[in-house]
Formats: C-alpha cells, sequence, structure tokens
C-alpha cells in the first residue's frame, strides 16, 4: 500500500523568479529545474526560437510521446489477470434491489451517499435535489434549483450540507436544516462560476472546500465561505465531465475525465497535471479511484471500463464484452476493491472481478438509462440512478 | 458513439448468409418479404454474443426501440416478442445515425398523408400533434398539404407490396422519433456536450505554446519513476485480499446487512465513536496508520496513547495542518499564526520535534502563510506517527488500552507481537528499527 505522503512537486523558490511557490521539476534539454508555474507558461508562450518551426515542436513533442509509451512498456511485465491467478474465483452472485426510491418527476442525474450510511442526496433533470433516508425510503429535504439538468450533486462530510449544479453554470451549498419553518433556498450559497455547466462536484475533506468540473474544460477548487477560486485546472481539450478525489488521508492528488478521452490526475495544490492517460475510444462518463488510491476506473461511451495503475503510469485492464454495445455511464468499487460496479447506457448494471477481468452478474431492473451508481461508505450497498425516475439501493 | 456498435451488430443481423433467417410471410391480404420471428432474432442473439436470455431480451427490446427493427402487428408495443410475432429491418434510410432532423415539417406532412389515407381516422395523440403543428406552421401549411397530396398520390402508383412496406417503415421511423406518450424516448441522448473533440481534431492547428506544453509535460512524464507492474499490481491484489473479509457485499457482515434484514444493529455496533470496537474494525486498522487516523474511534484511542507517552502534541499539531488545508480560507492567515505559536515557536507550550532544516523551511513560509505552507512539517509528523504507531501494536507496556486487547483476541499467536512487527515492516517498506 503506497501513502502519497510525497509528491514530485514541492514547495519552495522557483529557480527562475525565485520567488516561493509551488515547484514543478522541469527538464530543458536535459537539465533539471525547479520552476513555478508561472515561469513555466511564460516559457511556453515564448516565440520560436531561430532553429525552431512548428513541425519541428510537433515532431519532438511526438517523439517524446513515443519515448514514453517505449518506456512504459518497459516495465511492463506481467499482466493483472496473470497476477491474479492465485487468487480464487468469485462464486455466484445474487443481488436483489432492497429499496426502491420514487419521487422524481423526472430523470435522475446525480446521486451521493451521507457519512452515515444510509442517507443520499439526489438531483434531477426537473430542477429537484432530494435528500432521502434511504433506509426509511423517507424524503427529508427537498430544493428546487432555478436550473434544470442538475447534473452534479455531493453531500458534505459533516452531513449538514449539499452541493449541487448544473446548467446554471454554478456550483450552491445548501445548509440542511431540519426547521420546517426555514426555507432551505433562503440561505443558499453560491459557491462556484464558470462559463459553462457544472458537470461535477465534491467536497474534499472538510465542508468548507468544494471541488467542481465543468463543461467549459477546466476544473476548480473553491473555498465555500468567500466563493473565492483557489486553484484551477486546465488541460482537458473538451468538456470535463467527471472528477474524483484520491482517498488518502495525505493525498492531494484528484483524477478527472473528459469529452477529450484523456483521464487526467492532477495536484491540488500546484494546479498541475501530474499523470494523463488517453486510451479510451470515446468520452469518459465517470471515473472513480480503486479504494487505496493506487488506481483508478474509468467508465467511458466507447462500451468499456479499463482501470489505470498509477505506479506503473498505465492502464491495465479492460473490461467489456462483446454483448455490452452501449456506453458506461456511471462506475465505483466495492470496499474491498475486488468488484466493479458500473452502469450503462441500456438499463443495466454489469458487475465486474476487477482482478480477473470477467463479468461476475448482471442486474436489470431499471427501465431506462443508469446514470449514476455509488457504493454506500461502509460497502454494505449500492444505490443507483436512472432516467426512469428512480433510485435503487 | 454507441450507435455505431448497435449497427454493427445490425449489419451482422443482416447477413444473408449468418444473420437472422428471415422468409416472405403472408399478412393479412399482402405478402411482405424478408420478414423475421422475434424467437428466431432472440436465438440469433443469444448464440452470436453467447449470453443468456434475460440480456440478450434486453439488447433486443433496445434494437427495436432505437427503430432498427420494428415489429408488423402491434406498431406500437416496441419490444421484442420471444415468440412467432413478425419483425423487419428497418431501411438504413430511417436508421438514427442518418440524423435527418426529425424535423416538425416532415412529421406535419406525414400526420396529413395518414389524415388523407385512413379518411380522418387518427391517434388521438396524432390528432392533438396534428392540431399544434397546424397552428404552429399555419404559415406553410398549404405547402404542407400540397406535399402530403403529392406523397399519397406517388404512392398509390407504386406496387401494393411496396406501398405497405414503405408504409409500415415511415409509421415505424414516426414512432421512434415522436413516440406516443408513455413510450420511451429513446432519442433523448440528454444535453449536448459543449465542445466537440472530434470536430477540433480535423480543424484545430495546435499553435506552438501548446507543443511546448505538451513537450515540458512529456519530459517531465518521463522523468517520473514508475514502478513495475508486478509491483503495483501485486499491491492491488494484495489489497483486495486484506479487504476481502471487510467487503460486506462479499463476504457479508455481522450481525446483518441492515439492507437485507432491515435492522441497524451493524450500524449502532460500528458507529463513529462506539464504546467497544468490533473486532474488524480494529484489525482495519492494523492494515495501515491511514486506516487508524482515518477511523474516529481509532484515532480516539491513538490520541490516549499519545497522551500517556507525552506526545500528544504531535496528533494536535497533525489535526491543525488538516485544519488549515481545508478549513475556511479567510482564516489562514490567523489559524497559521496560532499554529506557530502553539507548536513552533521556541518554548512553545506544545512544541513539536522536528528536524532543524524542516523547521527552518516552514518558519520561512510561515512569512506568507497560505494553505500548504506546513505541509513540509506535515509530512515529517505523520510519518513520526506511523512509526510510533507500529510501536502501539508491539509494545506490551500499554495497560488498559482496549486497542491491543482486541488485536490479542483477534490472534492467539504467542508471537504475535513480533508477527505484527515483521508485518507492517513488510507494509510500509523502508521503515525499519534503526531510523529515528
Amino acid at each position: 500500500m503506497c501513502d502519497q505522503t510525497f509528491l514530485a512537486i514541492s514547495f519552495g523558490p522557483c529557480d527562475k523568479c525565485v520567488k516561493t511557490k509551488p515547484l514543478m521539476n522541469i527538464y530543458i534539454k536535459t537539465d533539471q529545474f525547479n520552476y513555478c508555474s508561472l515561469c513555466v507558461e511564460m516559457m511556453a508562450n515564448e516565440g520560436l526560437r531561430d532553429n525552431e518551426t512548428l513541425s519541428s515542436l510537433k515532431n519532438e513533442s511526438e517523439t517524446l510521446k513515443c519515448k514514453l509509451e517505449e518506456e512504459r512498456a518497459k516495465l511492463h511485465d506481467v499482466e493483472l489477470h496473470q497476477v491474479a491467478d492465485r487468487v480464487d474465483a468469485l462464486g455466484q452472485f445474487v443481488m436483489k434491489t432492497r429499496r426502491t426510491l420514487k419521487g422524481h418527476g423526472n430523470k435522475v442525474l446525480c446521486m451521493d451517499w451521507c457519512k452515515d450510511k444510509r442517507r443520499l442526496v439526489s438531483s434531477s433533470q426537473d430542477g429537484k435535489v432530494i435528500v432521502w433516508d434511504a433506509f426509511t425510503t423517507n424524503k427529508e429535504h427537498a430544493v428546487t434549483m432555478p436550473c434544470t439538468w442538475v447534473m452534479a450533486c455531493a453531500y458534505a462530510p459533516s452531513g449538514c450540507a449539499i452541493a449541487c449544479g448544473g446548467l446554471d453554470n454554478k456550483c450552491s451549498v445548501y445548509p440542511l436544516t431540519f426547521d420546517k419553518n426555514e426555507n432551505m433556498a433562503a440561505k443558499k450559497k453560491s459557491v462556484a462560476m464558470h462559463t459553462n455547466y457544472l458537470s461535477a462536484c465534491s467536497f474534499t475533506n472538510s465542508d468548507m472546500q468544494i471541488l467542481t468540473a465543468s463543461g467549459d474544460g477546466t476544473c476548480a477548487l473553491w473555498d465555500v465561505e468567500s466563493g473565492q477560486l483557489l486553484q484551477s485546472f486546465h488541460g482537458h481539450a473538451a468538456d470535463v465531465l467527471c472528477l474524483d478525489l484520491a482517498p488518502s488521508e495525505t493525498g492531494n492528488t484528484f483524477v478527472s475525465g473528459g469529452c477529450d478521452k484523456k483521464a487526467m490526475v492532477w495536484d491540488l495544490r500546484s494546479g498541475q497535471c501530474i499523470q494523463s492517460f488517453e486510451t479510451h475510444d470515446s468520452d469518459i462518463n465517470s471515473v472513480r479511484y480503486y479504494p487505496s488510491g493506487d488506481a483508478f476506473a474509468s467508465a467511458s461511451d466507447d462500451a468499456t471500463c479499463r482501470l489505470y495503475d498509477l505506479r506503473a503510469d498505465r492502464e491495465v485492464a479492460i473490461y467489456s464484452k462483446e454483448s455490452i454495445i452501449f456506453g458506461a455511464s456511471s462506475v465505483d468499487f466495492s470496499l474491498s476493491g475486488r468488484l466493479l460496479f458500473t452502469g450503462y447506457n441500456d438499463y443495466t448494471i454489469n458487475v465486474w472481478d476487477v482482478l480477473k477481468g470477467t463479468r461476475v452478474s448482471i442486474l436489470f431492473g431499471h427501465e431506462n438509462r443508469v446514470s449514476t451508481l455509488r457504493v454506500s461508505p461502509d460497502g454494505t450497498a449500492f444505490c443507483s440512478g436512472s432516467w426512469d425516475h428512480t433510485l435503487r439501493v | 458513439f454507441t450507435i455505431i456498435k448497435v449497427e454493427a451488430l445490425v449489419l451482422e443481423m443482416q447477413d444473408p448468409d449468418t444473420g437472422v433467417k428471415t422468409q416472405t410471410q403472408r399478412l393479412v391480404i399482402t405478402t411482405i418479404p424478408h420478414a423475421m420471428t422475434g424467437h428466431d432474432i432472440l436465438e440469433w442473439i443469444i448464440n452470436r454474443l453467447q449470453i443468456l436470455d434475460e440480456e440478450a431480451q434486453n439488447i433486443g427490446n433496445l434494437v427495436v426501440q432505437y427503430g432498427y427493427i420494428y415489429p408488423l402487428q402491434e406498431p406500437k408495443n416496441i419490444i421484442l416478442r420471444p415468440d412467432g410475432s413478425l419483425y423487419r429491418f428497418q431501411t438504413p434510410y430511417f436508421w438514427p445515425t442518418q440524423q435527418w432532423p426529425a424535423e416538425e415539417t416532415d412529421y406535419a406532412i406525414y400526420l396529413a398523408k395518414k389524415n388523407i389515407r385512413k379518411k380522418g381516422v387518427l391517434e388521438d395523440y396524432e390528432k392533438e400533434n396534428y392540431n399544434i403543428l397546424n397552428i404552429r406552421l399555419n404559415h406553410k401549411w398549404d405547402f404542407v398539404i400540397m406535399q402530403a397530396k403529392e406523397q399519397y398520390r406517388a404512392g398509390k402508383e407504386r406496387k401494393k407490396a411496396d406501398r405497405v412496406v414503405f408504409e409500415f417503415q415511415e409509421r415505424a421511423y414516426w414512432l421512434v422519433h415522436r413516440p406516443p406518450p408513455g413510450a420511451p424516448n429513446v432519442i433523448d441522448y440528454g444535453l449536448d456536450r459543449f465542445s466537440d473533440p472530434n470536430e477540433n481534431q480535423v480543424t484545430q492547428k495546435k499553435t506552438f505554446d501548446v507543443y511546448r506544453r505538451e513537450i515540458i509535460f512529456n519530459q517531465h512524464s518521463l522523468m517520473k519513476s514508475r514502478v513495475k507492474s508486478s509491483v503495483s499490481l501485486g499491491g492491488i491484489v494484495k489489497y483486495c485480499e486484506q479487504y476481502f473479509n471487510h467487503d460486506p457485499i462479499m463476504t457479508g457482515c455481522l450481525p446483518s446487512n441492515p439492507w437485507l434484514t432491515d435492522d441497524t444493529q451493524f450500524w449502532d455496533l460500528n458507529a463513529p465513536l462506539s464504546e467497544v470496537p468490533t473486532k474488524l474494525r480494529v484489525e482495519r486498522w492494523t492494515f495501515s496508520f491511514r486506516e487508524l487516523l482515518s477511523d474516529p474511534r481509532g484515532r480516539q484511542d491513538f490520541q490516549l496513547f499519545l497522551r500517556k507517552e507525552f506526545s500528544g502534541e504531535n496528533l494536535a499539531f497533525w489535526e491543525a495542518c488538516e485544519d488549515l488545508k481545508y478549513g475556511d480560507q479567510s482564516k489562514v492567515k490567523e489559524k497559521a499564526e496560532e499554529v506557530y505559536k502553539t507548536f513552533l515557536a521556541p518554548g512553545a507550550r506544545r512544541w513539536i520535534n522536528i528536524d532543524g532544516k524542516t523547521m527552518d523551511i516552514t518558519v520561512k513560509g510561515l512569512k506568507h502563510p497560505h494553505r500548504y505552507v506546513l505541509d513540509a512539517a506535515q509530512s515529517h509528523i505523520y510519518m513520526l506517527m506511523k512509526k510510533v504507531s507500529v510501536y502501539i501494536c508491539c509494545c506490551v507496556a500499554l495497560p488498559s488500552l482496549r486497542l491491543l486487547d482486541a488485536m490479542w483476541g483477534l490472534n492467539k499467536n504467542p508471537c504475535f507481537h513480533i508477527y505484527l512487527t515483521v508485518k507492517y515492516r513488510s507494509d510500509w517498506s523502508p521503515v525499519s528499527a534503526d531510523t529515528d
């Protein structure tokens, strides 16, 4: 197990401008320097030097990419299912819907569990965001957003607030109150501002910070209290559709997936992209970290899910079958990381054995696309939300 | 994108040799060429994709719903019946990927034509739509009616069988693109993505700074250290094995999974700050220091232990750092000052023991405090506490800590604590007894 306490990026005085900032190791020719991100940007924008043309730069980039692939391949000495040979195969799983949550008037787009393992928040196309006690199937709170297509919602770690956003390009935080007379919308805080729709949001370790992903191609970290932008993350060439924070206590990274078929791993502190993976054939709809934080899975419109290993820096498994021809919309791991639950646009949920790469089970029940899927915090169940207006646990 | 895969499957189905069997069928008074039974289609899918009934049924239903195959009888019932019901392939002209925008005008013409043909007998929802369109397209209505009459007349000149087939096809097309109320609307794919990356790749010319950035990034990635697959994959497998018994979906949970039995005892027993932690829970704490810290009960026990050893300030400092990182941005400056006064200043009340270099960096950084200014010190203290937590398990000098009792209970092996030290060392690589 790897504790990601130290990342390649450190703090200190920049070699160029001497200011103390988060630093990147960069290589000019073969010498190593520590530059801050501003100096890196300036360097990138310098005019073409005498011996350079656009195509020479392009070639340089391409050769580096090839070298990178070679290096990655050199260390690839074994496949996942080979290492997993010694592990017993899983028996048949019988999973049934234990709770059905009805109440949304339109497609359910997103959901998130509360840390108390039984409450969850869900959002839908008609602008309604509902907090349920999934165990009793009671609705506890309901908010109507001023916009439709609320594509992102998240529960605060303390359980005292929820965040949601969508076509309004903003992320709003609503504190949850049990006072029946209070209108929840009154205390709403508008936190994030993007230039396009909000596709995903998540609280960091506390109620005070939110990480958002948007259709404008960027992710951003915000301070809830002041609405201030703390850090922005640029690098995707198209809409960013999903994000997930690394589970490590001291981890400072998150992964995001977008319409440019890339999954990128970012450092929260410096805003730099640390790793990038581009092996999918289509938009990546959902990304989720493996419980140990050493890997992550992604689900895409190309009907496959893939597992990427962060330490080996490569894709290590593809979960696909000929009979699965519709895109995967959402993915999550079971508590041990052995099972991967994926929701598809063909109304089904497939359960994969992560290590062996085989499908363990297929679940029917939804009457329309499965749009969102999350395992509960203690791993006792998982919830799926669908365009058929219901959520199932 | 996924439509492409569906089309590939449909094309295979249509293959005269390896596809679904078709035959000419008599329907009422006309003969329809190339009809197939629902049963045959399902059989073919099951054989081709090697799957079971339920999954094949699901795929079949979707193929019909998207309009690639349409039923001859009961056109509105858009599922694939596994019996002798008849179906035909929709002509490629009408396939969803063709992306003919199903325009209102076209729909109006279709409805008008149907009106003429059926002498005013339309479905209720069609009548409604017809009226709405009449109002909306009032300015073009003459054109619509004229087109409808033209097409009707042209249709009459065809052979009866062709005409009937075309009517079926058109009807199926509109059933998909203007579904009757209550039917699933498969054309609805959600929102348009803002940027179409395919477009960009063809037309976008990357400017030099994009390439420069790529070069910097790629160089950086090259120099990054990588781990052999066998090592990192081995780590993943080991994690799965280690947590296997803790995964309620895989091995159940005691006393029972609340979702299955409606009994919340499991949650009560495992409440964040429960009196007596369960054995499984304590076992998890031994997996890694991170598990111990992230479980509130574990952290509490650890805190007690540290207090006894007079080193409680380490955990307090670590928690203060977390608070700084994730807390309110406006309070960063005052929190940083507070931390300095309490933990770092010479002679501070809860002075923490970090090496000179780290202390130097931290104090310098505190002149311009930001969220991550305490990172170096926090990492140092984290590592220190990690080693201490190894100690916690081996140290028999721990008195009333239920922590140790529970752990003894887990493993009756007399060499238990030695077993644990060995186990820990192999998990957390370079930790060895002689450092620090």
